[in-house]
């Protein structure tokens, strides 16, 4: 389980995020959502270790996360794909690959096994440069990239972002069973805030930084002023 | 044939080829170091001569050349080290010019530190190969056994480093953190660690280059407190015509003007071949800034 405690990050005189609270289970997806500016992708950054936080503490299974390096909280157990991807264009899908098996808990052959089976396209395409991805495959591909070291949190950033309705579908339903098959815990950060209430089990609901709302989807998506004023869906 | 490999242009072709694999080394060393922190190192050529200066003073302890090299490329690769956890570190993030004021700072130091240190005259180097071409039939071929030792070593050292950035996992990471450090952070990458490794791969390759052109005779035989300021001119020049994010460019273009150099110096003028070599740079920096070597990224549309 990874629990956030009154987290707290500024960017100078601007206050990101202010006493930010929640948990997330071990083996459920847990949605952040908000509208543009609401420090959805700071939380995660935050999680991470590339953003420092003003207060605050985020424990995973018991272990301090904040203070600690990037690199080291990515060992502990923490996959994040960012915002846009972040596949690295110019390196092949195996090459991008193996660079996400390197501090993994799995040999690299039974590791990239795993994902071509997962996402069989990539395999088809291996030595592919992942800058020739379309939008949808280089999210298999980053996905698949945090997913090789075999993470206890999966820190999935906007995946949506940019694709097709039924490519985020898929998607989504992806993380969905990733969740059941694998005990994984995902946080889910997504502007697409429906898609991220059906796919998971609880979620946050920020609004300039502040825990808005904290509760079951099913209640989130049910409640219609949390709806109108803090997700600009309409009824 | 052998009118053949003793003529004008085949000889200038092996002189060219000698100074051209030194020259595709530093230039190879100034694009290590640029592509994994984007700082142009105005003081490698300093940096190389004050490492190659380390190892070849233990010549006046009868140590013999062979022991001298290995502690010329371990200091390289401390200086390179150092440099970038002390000098270097803290200029990251910082205006451009900071970098450049700085190292150009350390370029003037340590070549004051070597006069210093050294003395400013030739420090000779008994390097363990002949220095008399060979003959074929009577005629000369602009070819010794040091130029071959020359050659083979710039060889050697290009193919270890394409196969450590090809085939290892450090080669991987060093790649990783350079074109995406923050990516690579998020897999486990330790980033500052693989820039300060990038500083020592770049300055150790430095070295080698220098205890070459010092062997060469390129530029004035053994040692000298400046030996590496006209190779680094050059190699600069090279490194940004072939592409400073290309290693091979890098050393093609280096190989190339060592090339051009020798023709220009044979048939024009000696004055000649820094003046074409820099309108060369401009030709190609119009037609392609990127250098000729760097592809753009493809991608999808």
């Amino acid at each position: 389980m990874i629990r956030v405690t009154d987290l707290a990050v500024s960017y100078g005189a601007v206050e990101a995020l202010r006493g930010v609270s929640f948990e997330a289970e071990t083996g459920s997806v847990t949605a952040v959502i908000g509208a543009n500016g609401a420090g959805k992708t700071t939380l995660l950054r935050t999680i991470s270790g590339l953003v420092r936080p003003k207060a605050g503490a985020v424990d995973l299974d018991g272990t301090h996360l904040v203070g600690m390096r990037p690199e080291d909280i990515a060992r502990h157990g923490i996959g994040h794909v960012p915002e846009g991807r972040g596949v690295i264009e110019e390196f092949t899908i195996e090459e991008n690959l193996r660079l996400g098996a390197l501090h993994g808990k799995q040999s690299l052959k039974a590791g990239l096994e795993d994902q071509f089976d997962l996402f069989p396209v990539l395999g088809e395409r291996r030595r592919q440069p992942a800058g020739t991805l379309s939008g949808g495959e280089r999210q298999m591909l980053a996905m698949a990239r945090a997913l090789i070291a075999k993470p206890i949190v999966l820190l999935l950033d906007e995946p949506s972002l940019g694709l097709a309705p039924i490519v985020t579908a898929d998607l989504m339903r992806t993380v969905r069973e990733l969740c059941e098959s694998r005990n994984l815990t995902v946080i889910l950060v997504e502007q697409d805030a429906m898609s991220a209430l059906k796919v998971s089990e609880r979620a946050v609901v920020l609004h300039v930084g502040r825990v808005a709302a904290y509760d079951t989807s099913d209640v989130v998506a049910a409640d219609d002023d949390l709806r109108r004023y803090y997700l600009g869906i309409a009824q | 044939m052998d009118a053949f490999f003793t003529s004008r242009a085949i000889s200038d072709l092996l002189v060219g080829l000698v100074s051209g694999v030194s020259i595709g080394l530093v230039a190879l060393s100034l694009v290590l170091i640029w592509r994994s922190t984007h700082i142009l190192n105005f003081a490698q050529g300093a940096m190389a001569t004050f490492a190659a200066y380390c190892g070849m003073s233990l010549l006046s302890y009868h140590v013999g050349f062979w022991w001298c090299f290995v502690v010329a490329i371990v200091a390289g690769f401390l200086l390179g080290g150092v440099t970038e956890r002390v000098l270097v570190r803290p200029l990251y993030g910082k205006p451009e010019i900071n970098p450049i004021v700085v190292m150009v700072g350390f370029l003037f130091l340590l070549e004051s530190l070597i006069g210093a240190i050294w003395g400013t005259g030739i420090r000779a180097i008994p390097i363990p190969f002949s220095f008399i071409d060979w003959q074929l039939n009577g005629k000369t071929v602009v070819l010794s056994p040091v130029d071959v030792f020359v050659i083979i070593g710039a060889g050697v050292v290009t193919v270890c480093i394409a196969a450590l950035f090809r085939y290892t996992n450090l080669g991987l990471q060093l790649r990783a953190s350079a074109v995406a450090p923050e990516v690579s952070r998020l897999l486990g990458v330790r980033v500052s660690r693989m820039l300060t490794l990038g500083w020592i791969l770049s300055s150790g390759v430095g070295v080698i280059a220098a205890i070459l052109f010092a062997c060469s005779g390129g530029y004035g035989a053994g040692l000298q407190p400046s030996m590496m300021e006209a190779p680094f001119a050059i190699a600069f020049i090279a490194a940004a015509v072939g592409g400073l994010d290309s290693p091979v460019g890098a050393l093609f273009a280096g190989i190339a003007f060592g090339i051009l150099q020798s023709f220009v110096d044979d048939y024009m003028n000696l004055n000649y071949s820094l003046m074409i070599m820099l309108g060369v740079l401009v030709a190609v920096l119009m037609v392609r800034p990127q250098g000729i070597f760097t592809k753009p990224v493809a991608r999808r549309v």
